[in-house]
């Protein structure tokens, strides 16, 4: 027993596992920032009283949400890196970090735009009536009126987005990130009489990681909902 | 229905209009630059040339690289569905059983696997059967399959528990009161109408499994990603292969997706309504007095049934 939990310590010292638990919650970080801002975008492109920006949002979305985000991560390093040289660093580790996380970004802003727009679902439209009534401008109702109450009605799709999301970086080894899941693979590998335990490791790092996110957006979307 | 912030105002009068149009042009001209760019940057990596692009005419292109991908695709997907059903309906209902432990120990089942990423679900059968299945050269694709069923199972597990949950309290009264044991009430008045009520969901479902079965790529299953890899690796066309690949996979998921809609609005029309006004009816012929009338379902309760299936599938998000 006590030779088992010393060969079971030695693995975090052999493969480095702290530092391929400190890439996913670095790839996590940035996918999520860029993601968001990204998704924002997106669904004010969606509701926009632009017919061009409405269609060419639309699009992005169905196009992009129909793709396998390995697809997408692939295409990133195959095409994007090898076939036609775009390069985010030179040094070969960050440039593959950062393709990740413009793969993980453009996949993940499909599902937050969606998250916002079912948000402007939410808000009856007697709202925007009542601020045309007593005198607002279209921006003063959009900014005051109803982009506050539907970000309000949008967390908790916004937030099962951005749990999804932490659970896809576990890909970015499609596009030669060493992180959890590349660092799983090996030792794996290596250490075939220890697969049960190298995965309840992995599997436990990943509960812990996204079991707060899903009770802390349960938690705000209640205290936060627009009450009617 | 899908509010658009044109909803929330009037129509726009002259100037509106003349800045729509102004905003529209900007927007075009700026989407066309950025289109003229990518053109411009992929002919002058040659990415046009004919040689890249005729291997599509082939047959063995599609013969030995495409249709064996698709199927290999359909194939994973397919069978981790008919497991992911059973198991997730299994979980499904243990999650509403009476005795406490068999819904602890399912709770706990199924908020784990919903936690973990399918990837590593994956990794982990790979390597499993890979060390214990005789031929390890099938390893890929139960690993593909195991890891699917998990992680949609707890998924499905989760749309049928809610499915009940969310039946007027009255189906279930009814049973109980017609004599029934609880398990039989949930087997014969709750279950079906809950999985009507969330059959569009499992469809969209079916779009979230076909999606991941690309997962397989990273762990050698030859499914369509892998094989228009490996075609792209022969021919140095990855760009063509891969877009060609996504196209497939664009089309397939379009597809299901449009049927998930068309299901979910035909349930609306049929099913959703005819409970309700089977409740409707009931109360108006059966209960004429206001004292009974309390003990019943308000006519709220059926809107509300009808919306379930509406609530159900709108609340996925695909991963």
């Amino acid at each position: 027993m006590g030779e088992f939990f010393s060969s079971f310590a030695t693995l975090f010292s052999d493969y480095e596992v702290f530092s391929a638990f400190w890439v996913t919650l670095k790839l996590t970080f940035f996918s999520g920032i860029f993601s968001a801002i990204l998704g924002v975008v997106l669904a004010v492109m969606c509701i926009s009283p632009v017919p061009f920006f409405r269609r060419a949002g639309s699009s992005y979305i169905s196009l992009i949400r129909n793709t396998p985000l390995t697809l997408i991560m692939v295409f990133c390093s195959l095409v994007l890196w090898s076939s036609l040289g775009v390069a985010f660093s030179d040094d070969l580790a960050s440039n593959s970090f950062w393709l990740a996380v413009l793969a993980l970004s453009a996949y993940t802003a499909c599902f937050v735009a969606e998250g916002i727009r079912s948000g402007f679902n939410t808000v009856p439209r007697g709202q925007a009536e009542a601020a045309r009534a007593i005198g607002l401008t279209f921006t003063q109702t959009l900014g005051t009126i109803i982009l506050p109450q539907a970000l309000r009605g949008s967390i908790a799709p916004m937030g099962n987005a951005i749990i999804a999301m932490t659970k896809n970086t576990t890909v970015a080894t499609a596009a030669g990130v060493v992180q959890m899941s590349t660092k799983m693979n090996e030792m794996l590998e290596n250490r075939p009489d220890l697969i049960v335990p190298i995965f309840l490791t992995v599997a436990v790092f990943f509960v812990v990681l996204v079991l707060p996110m899903g009770m802390l957006t349960t938690h705000f979307s209640r205290k936060l909902a627009v009450q009617r | 229905m899908n509010r658009t912030i044109s909803d929330f105002f009037d129509e726009p009068g002259p100037v509106g209009r003349r800045r729509t149009l102004a905003i529209t042009i900007v927007g075009v001209a700026a989407f066309t630059a950025v289109v003229a760019w990518m053109i411009v940057l992929l002919v002058d990596k040659g990415q046009f040339a004919a040689t890249k692009w005729t291997p599509f005419l082939e047959a063995s292109t599609w013969t030995s690289y495409f249709i064996p991908g698709i199927l290999g695709t359909l194939k994973a997907a397919a069978v981790a569905i008919v497991f992911a059903n059973i198991l997730g309906m299994v979980l499904g209902v243990s999650r509403l059983a009476q005795a406490r432990p068999i819904r602890a120990v399912a709770g706990v089942i199924v908020e784990f696997f919903r936690a973990v990423p399918v990837l590593i679900l994956m990794l982990f059968f790979y390597f499993l059967f890979s060390n214990v299945l005789s031929n390890p050269l099938e390893a890929p694709f139960w690993g593909v399959v195991c890891g699917l069923t998990i992680y949609n199972a707890s998924v499905i597990a989760e749309l049928v528990a809610s499915g009940v949950k969310n039946l007027p309290d009255g189906q279930r009264e009814a049973g109980l009161a017609l004599g029934m044991t609880s398990g039989k009430t949930l087997m014969t008045i709750l279950l079906p109408q809950a999985l009507i009520a969330m059959m569009p969901s499992m469809v969209a479902q079916l779009v979230i499994i076909l999606k991941d079965t690309a997962l397989g790529y990273t762990i050698t299953y030859f499914e369509l990603l892998n094989q228009a890899k490996t075609f792209g690796s022969a021919y140095q066309n990855y760009l063509p292969a891969l877009f060609v690949a996504a196209l497939i996979f664009i089309a397939i998921n379009m597809a299901l997706g449009r049927a998930a809609n068309l299901l979910s609005r035909k349930l609306e029309s049929t099913t959703g309504l005819a409970i309700a006004e089977e409740q409707i009816g009931a109360k108006e012929d059966l209960v004429p007095t206001d004292t009974n009338a309390a003990i019943t379902h308000p006519p709220g309760k059926a809107k509300e049934l009808r919306a379930v299936g509406r609530r159900i599938s709108r609340s996925q998000v695909g991963e």
